[in-house]
């Protein structure tokens, strides 16, 4: 089943920089896809106008069935519910408890006045509970956000993603801020939602290794064009190097 | 060429030298002259001061309309920041990068802060003194709008700074503009905004006095009632309440601000 479709997609910021030239991809129902490439090539762009954070300045972009660059504010807003975002900081509201986090992933689904005074029936808190439970944060409960480690606030994040019941989760450098261990936890989870809830997910990664360890396919890209599309094990030393260009030596180092 | 470069230079410092030193001599004419006229007098204003300038027992009978005055000071103090403080508020959320509408209405807020924010206090009191004469009510929105403008700047700055990230991750769940705003700007800047806004409050209890003595309103009034009429024991207690008073606000409110911080 096409979960996603991208034809000719282009982005110009204001100031002339191309981070998107011309990309062109689909993806399946339950991929697993990692997007790699130097920093500035355009991976956080990318993601980014799938859910229209970011406006592209041309292309198609079919999400399910819809279109997504043509949608109104109420059927943009209907497309983010069902697509979750993990990002590299986190993004949470530290002042507020975990419990509170997750279930701001349920907005989407409300009216305004609903989410303002942030009221949520016992089926959402539920299921709030059941995914914290799931991520190994159920003592964290009704911690403040500001008192967990970074692994335990990437776990916030991505519970808060899953109760959105998403169709794809988009993960802008999801480990890029986190040692090792809590690293693998990260990736693990999200290995786990993939397999285990038949979520697509697409993320943006800095290490070539966690990518081709962890997805079955690899997207490179440089200077905003696909350099590479295809299964993680079919990389060869040859295309990271055309990939990461002139970075490809520090690469190797690391 | 070169030589007539080198000239050229020599030249100029010459005469930026000339200015300099001509500044600095012109200067120094006027504080030494100051300075003087200063110092001199600094033994007689302590000597004036001890001999005059204390509460007896006779001013202590004014205590109770002085209070009553402070009052209404301190009332409106805390009235015009707290008001000033909503209406900031709204036009920061609406100048804010993270929480703009638009590029044109955030211009807008900025510009009118900014107005408000640079004409000082004293100044709108003695333009508002002109629309509503003396009295309490000029003393307020010359505090308000002053308030305002610096309300607006600095809220801006305290939501950008706290929650450009988490009102990013609420958009991306389809969360809307005022969801955003109460389930995520709100909760991160709320201890930053009372910060700001205590710190008004005890400023603008100092500006509250001053601005008094021009509307004829309030602790100031009082003061310069007591000071013209001679009664300089009276005025002095009225000094002396101010600074206690001041010195209170300021201890209550850094003490919210470390419970809330
Ligand atoms: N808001 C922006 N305005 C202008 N240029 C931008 C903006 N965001 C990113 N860029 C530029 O677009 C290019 C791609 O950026 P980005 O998508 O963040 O790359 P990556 O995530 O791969 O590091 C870079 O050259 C970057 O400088
Ligand atoms: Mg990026």
């Amino acid at each position: 089943m096409r979960l996603l479709d991208i034809k000719r997609l282009s982005k110009e910021y204001k100031g002339g920089t191309h981070a998107l030239c011309n990309v062109n991809f689909s993806v399946n129902e339950g991929e697993f896809i990692s997007v790699i490439g130097p920093s500035g090539a355009g991976k956080s762009t990318l993601l980014r106008c799938i859910n229209r954070m970011i406006d592209a300045t041309d292309g198609e972009i079919t999400f399910d069935g819809v279109s997504v660059l043509n949608l109104k504010k109420k059927e943009l807003r209907r497309l983010r519910t069902r697509i979750g975002m993990i990002f590299q900081h986190y993004n949470l509201v530290n002042r507020l408890s975990v419990i509170e986090n997750v279930l701001h992933g349920r907005l989407g689904y409300k009216t305004t006045l609903e989410g303002i005074i942030g009221r949520h029936d016992e089926e959402e808190k539920e299921q709030a509970f059941a995914i914290l439970d799931k991520l190994g944060l159920r003592n964290e409960t009704y911690k403040r956000c500001d008192q967990l480690s970074g692994g335990q606030k990437q776990r916030v994040g991505i519970a808060r993603a899953l109760i959105q019941n998403p169709k794809l989760v988009l993960c802008d450098e999801p480990i890029a801020s986190l040692d090792p261990n809590a690293s693998k936890i990260i990736m693990d989870h999200l290995k786990a939602i993939n397999k285990d809830m038949g979520i697509t997910c697409i993320l943006n990664l800095h290490q070539v290794d966690v990518a081709i360890k962890y997805s079955e396919r690899i997207i490179g890209i440089n200077s905003g064009k696909t350099v590479y599309d295809g299964p993680a094990n079919e990389l060869t030393m040859e295309k990271i190097h055309e990939i990461y260009g002139s970075e490809a030596g520090e690469l190797i180092i690391e | 060429m070169e030589i007539d470069l080198f000239k050229k230079r020599r030249r100029q410092m010459t005469i930026v030298t000339v200015i300099i030193v001509a500044l600095i001599i012109f200067f120094a004419e006027i504080t030494k002259y100051d300075a003087i006229k200063g110092f001199t007098s600094i033994p007689a204003a302590i000597r004036w001061m001890f001999a005059n300038f204390y509460p007896n027992a006779k001013s202590l009978d004014k205590l109770p309309s002085i209070l009553s005055k402070l009052n209404e000071t301190i009332f409106l103090s805390i009235s015009s920041t707290t008001t000033a403080g909503v209406l900031a508020l709204v036009f920061a959320l609406f100048g804010s990068r993270t929480t703009k509408i638009n590029n044109f209405l955030s211009s807008i807020s900025r510009f009118i802060a900014s107005i408000f924010r640079n004409i000082p206090v004293v100044a709108w009191a003695m333009i508002l003194l002109f629309s509503f004469g003396q009295n309490a009510l000029t003393g307020y929105f010359a505090l308000f709008f002053v308030t305002f403008g610096f309300l607006t700047r600095v809220f801006i700055e305290t939501i950008d700074e706290a929650s450009y990230e988490s009102v990013e991750a609420l958009q991306a769940t389809g969360a809307t503009y005022f969801q955003i705003v109460f389930q995520a700007v709100i909760p991160s800047s709320l201890p930053q905004l009372i910060s700001w806004l205590l710190y008004m409050i005890e400023t603008n209890i100092r500006s509250s006095t001053l601005v008094g003595i021009l509307t004829g309103t309030g602790v100031g009034f009082a003061f310069s009632l007591y000071y013209k009429s001679m009664n300089y024991n009276a005025a002095s207690l009225v000094v002396i309440a101010i600074v206690l008073t001041v010195f209170v606000i300021e201890i209550i409110s850094n003490y919210v601000r470390r419970v809330i911080l």
